[in-house]
């Protein structure tokens, strides 16, 4: 009989190792998915006198995109959203992360503005109390100021298909 | 044209492969001569095929044949000739075929030097190697084609990971497949006395030596990468319980494990089932190694090439490999009970001691790479195992081990008076208290960890010299008398005393290192560890491939200048990515490390690494000694002496099946 516990000790761990096969290991769950949208109040990248919070856009389904011009994937995703913004079925609000504003008014110039609005996190204090892990990452709001879900990397049109736009079409549809 | 050659080469080495692992088996079992006969002139055609593919694929690399899918994806027209050769190996496909085409060499070795095995056993052991290729050469060209054709092809290819331009990429992947695949021999060998359901101290004797190289292999190969991770990657460490890292290390504690149990098992007779048992263990991590690698379940530095669907492949194989072997294993075993006796004091209780700990460390291993994935999968939580649960494992293990090293191999074999031995020995028990505590002092204070690992190395030093002594104790000619001892036990001495090295290496680098990150403007000097670190500013180099911000650093002792330290920040042109190349000044004592960051403020003040790392080399010099020591015991005559004798008998074996 314990002559064959290897062959039992081998089939669990090639269970796991099979289970372990359809998951990505670099796929990060937020914690803050289910719980209310950290608060903050941060001046506009367009007017700095008037502060965004994330308070102002309840009753909404909201996307929460953090970008910078410093970061390359921002580049790539920035059409998506600049073609989501045109489609007018969500609100998109961009938080200017760790970034110079001159460059960044430049870039939304030179590429287009999907936000609409577009709080500056100079000195990125409000990146621990929601767990960024790099920008792009986007996140999902519902109208009582739930996160819904969050997207690390740029948004791709399929991933706008296949998973935010489908979600975005339920949380309203409450 | 050239490059579906070399696909037509591997599609015959599998039919080849197919008849070794069909033919020559059921020759086996109904005793046809010829059919057994038959799997050593196959395995030399297999060996061949592999061969032929193998050189036509370096033959596409030479020549820069883009519209070869895998040559475009790592290599280009500006890439050097040496890494055009070794960039073979460079990525997923090639390694394969660098996997698949070292089988095929050992297979072939043991169909050479094997003459004197029956031809029984022989027939089976092929056999079974021959099934390995099946599964291997399948993956290759099912799932892994190196001869994927590119059309239309392009100008130029793409690069290979500037990591791995370098000569640690020449030589570590090799040796470490050498060692990984050449369990496949023991694996064989261990298969084959199960389906015999016989197993004898002549099958141990024959299995040996091939373990031995194998075994040799594996810790060269592991000490390269340990070396090269330290140079290379510009880190620093030596060792990072990376979850590659840890695939490799699995094999080496299994491996450790059954060179020790089949001298037990040679010599007494002792531990068979579980000696089997080692050798099939070893040889399925080795295959769970090239899982974890290549199908990308967990996230690691060494993770090149991910992809699902191979991973499947490479599991049904691990499966059915293993799974095959463990149920041989369950119904065959209970024949092979070993009826020897031996007492707690003896040196057959020496070496189980050393299976248990080894098996112990592997497991924690396997636990420690495994557990982040088994909680994910149950969807528990996503966390990483660390240096602290590794340190608070293998510490005691490994200080338990290496004081029951040297004794150890003082013990006589079944029953023996262990106080004696340790009462004889009570001054080297004094000596090494003293180095323990004089070491410490002398590098700059006192840490208790640091005494113990000086203390054990001075230990296991002087415990395993005294076996020497012991040899040559009751000869009247000393120098006789030191060449008449057999090479199997100089090897051994060897390894004992490169564990001895080893620990002092550790033990003094993870406790005295200096590590500092500062910046520094031309001109302005650091001072650390008794050095005068002057900053001479950077400048821009060109490379074949790559241009390279230089920084310099003079390095003054007294006022007596001791080493230029250039370090460098490549930028290859044709890949994305910079590549830092640390600036190293080796030594016996210590190595004084160099890294280069970023520029501030503009190109006036530079981000760096300085490191003072004593006693660095000797992790790696202890290593090569126990990697030294497998081989000089494969050179030990009785080995030959006994083939001669073995022949004879062989013929009479062969007749009477």
């Amino acid at each position: 009989m314990r002559f064959l516990l290897p062959l039992v000790l081998f089939g669990v761990i090639g269970a796991f190792l099979y289970m372990g096969l359809e998951r990505d290991p670099r796929v990060v769950p937020s914690p803050l998915i289910g719980k209310p949208a950290p608060e903050f109040a941060l001046p506009d990248l367009y007017a700095s006198d008037q502060n965004f919070s994330p308070a102002q856009m309840q009753g909404k389904v909201w996307l929460f995109n953090i970008w910078g011009t410093w970061c390359a994937s921002c580049r790539v995703e920035h059409p998506v959203l600049v073609d989501l913004a045109r489609q007018g079925v969500v609100d998109i609000v961009g938080l200017n992360y760790k970034d110079e504003q001159d460059s960044a008014r430049q870039w939304l110039r030179d590429l287009g503005n999907p936000y609409m609005a577009v709080p500056v996190d100079i000195d990125g204090r409000i990146g621990i109390d929601w767990g960024f892990y790099g920008a792009p990452e986007t996140f999902v709001v519902d109208k009582e100021g739930i996160v819904r879900h969050k997207h690390i990397g740029p948004v791709s049109p399929a991933d706008l298909q296949n998973t935010i736009l489908p979600m975005i079409a339920e949380l309203q549809a409450r | 044209m050239i490059a579906e050659l070399g696909h037509f080469s591997l599609i015959l080495a599998l039919c080849v492969a197919i008849l070794l692992s069909v033919v020559p088996m059921i020759g086996s079992f109904i005793g046809t001569y010829s059919w057994m006969a038959l799997s050593r002139p196959a395995s030399l055609v297999l060996v061949l095929m592999v061969g032929i593919s193998y050189a036509v694929l370096t033959y596409s690399f030479l020549i820069n044949d883009f519209s070869v899918k895998y040559v475009a994806n790592t290599s280009n027209l500006s890439q050097p000739l040496i890494y055009r050769i070794t960039g073979v190996w460079g990525s997923h496909e090639g390694s394969l075929l660098l996997w698949m085409l070292i089988l095929a060499l050992w297979g072939a070795a043991v169909s050479v030097f094997s003459r004197a095995v029956p031809m029984q056993m022989i027939a089976r052991v092929l056999s079974v190697m021959g099934m390995i290729s099946v599964g291997f050469l399948l993956f290759i060209l099912l799932t892994s084609n190196p001869f994927d054709r590119l059309i239309p092809a392009p100008v130029d290819g793409q690069s290979l990971n500037p990591l791995l331009q370098d000569f640690g990429l020449v030589i570590h992947p090799p040796m470490l497949y050498m060692g990984y695949v050449g369990f496949s021999v023991a694996f064989a060998f261990a298969v084959a006395a199960l389906i015999g359901g016989r197993l004898d101290m002549a099958w141990a004797r024959w299995m040996r030596p091939w373990t031995n190289v194998a075994w040799m292999f594996l810790t060269f190969g592991i000490a390269l990468g340990s070396w090269w991770a330290y140079y290379e990657l510009g880190w620093g460490g030596w060792w990072f319980w990376d979850p590659v890292e840890n695939a490799s290390f699995m094999p080496w504690l299994i491996g450790t494990a059954l060179i020790h149990s089949l001298a037990a098992t040679e010599k007494r007779g002792a531990f068979k089932a579980w000696t089997v048992l080692l050798a099939v263990t070893a040889f399925s991590l080795s295959l769970l190694g090239t899982f974890l690698v290549r199908s990308g379940v967990l996230t690691s530095v060494h993770a090149f090439a991910n992809d699902p669907e191979r991973g499947v492949f490479i599991l049904g194989f691990l499966g059915v490999v293993v799974g095959c072997s463990l149920v041989l294993y369950a119904w065959r075993a209970p024949q092979l009970r070993s009826n020897t006796e031996f007492t707690v004091q003896s040196r057959e209780a020496g070496l189980l001691f050393n299976n248990v700990a080894m098996v112990v460390l592997c497991a924690s291993v396997l636990l420690g790479t495994l557990y982040p994935l088994v909680l994910d999968s149950l969807g528990i939580a996503k966390i990483s195992v660390g240096l602290p649960y590794f340190n608070a494992i293998f510490v005691p293990l490994a200080a338990a081990v290496a004081l029951v090293v040297g004794v150890g191999a003082l013990v006589r074999w079944k029953n023996d008076n262990v106080m004696a031995i340790v009462k004889k020995m009570s001054w080297a028990i004094v000596v090494s208290v003293i180095a323990g505590i004089a070491v410490p002092l002398m590098m700059g204070g006192f840490k208790p960890a640091a005494a113990l690992g000086v203390a054990l190395a001075c230990w296991v030093f002087l415990t395993t010299l005294q076996g020497v002594f012991e040899r040559l104790k009751n000869r009247n000619n000393k120098l006789v008398a030191l060449f008449s001892i057999p090479a199997g036990f100089w090897g051994m001495t060897l390894g004992h005393l490169g564990i001895a090295v080893f620990s002092v290496g550790v033990s003094l680098t993870s406790l005295y290192s200096i590590e500092t990150d500062l910046r520094m403007a031309r001109g302005e000097v650091h001072e650390m560890a008794g050095y005068q670190f002057e900053f001479q500013g950077v400048e821009q180099v060109q490379g074949p491939n790559y241009s390279a911000d230089e920084g310099l650093l003079v390095v003054t002792r007294n006022g007596v200048e001791v080493a230029q330290l250039a370090a460098q920040k490549r930028d290859y042109s044709s890949q994305m990515g910079i590549m830092t190349e640390a600036a190293i000044d080796p030594g016996l004592t210590r190595d004084l490390f160099f890294a280069l960051g970023e520029s501030l403020n503009g190109n006036d003040e530079w981000s760096m690494r300085i490191y003072y790392k004593p006693y660095v080399r000797w992790i790696w010099l202890g290593a090569f000694l126990m990697g030294l020591g497998g081989l000089i015991a494969v050179t030990d005559r009785r080995y030959r002496k006994v083939k001669v004798r073995q022949t004879s008998r062989s013929e009479s074996t062969v007749s009477a099946t």
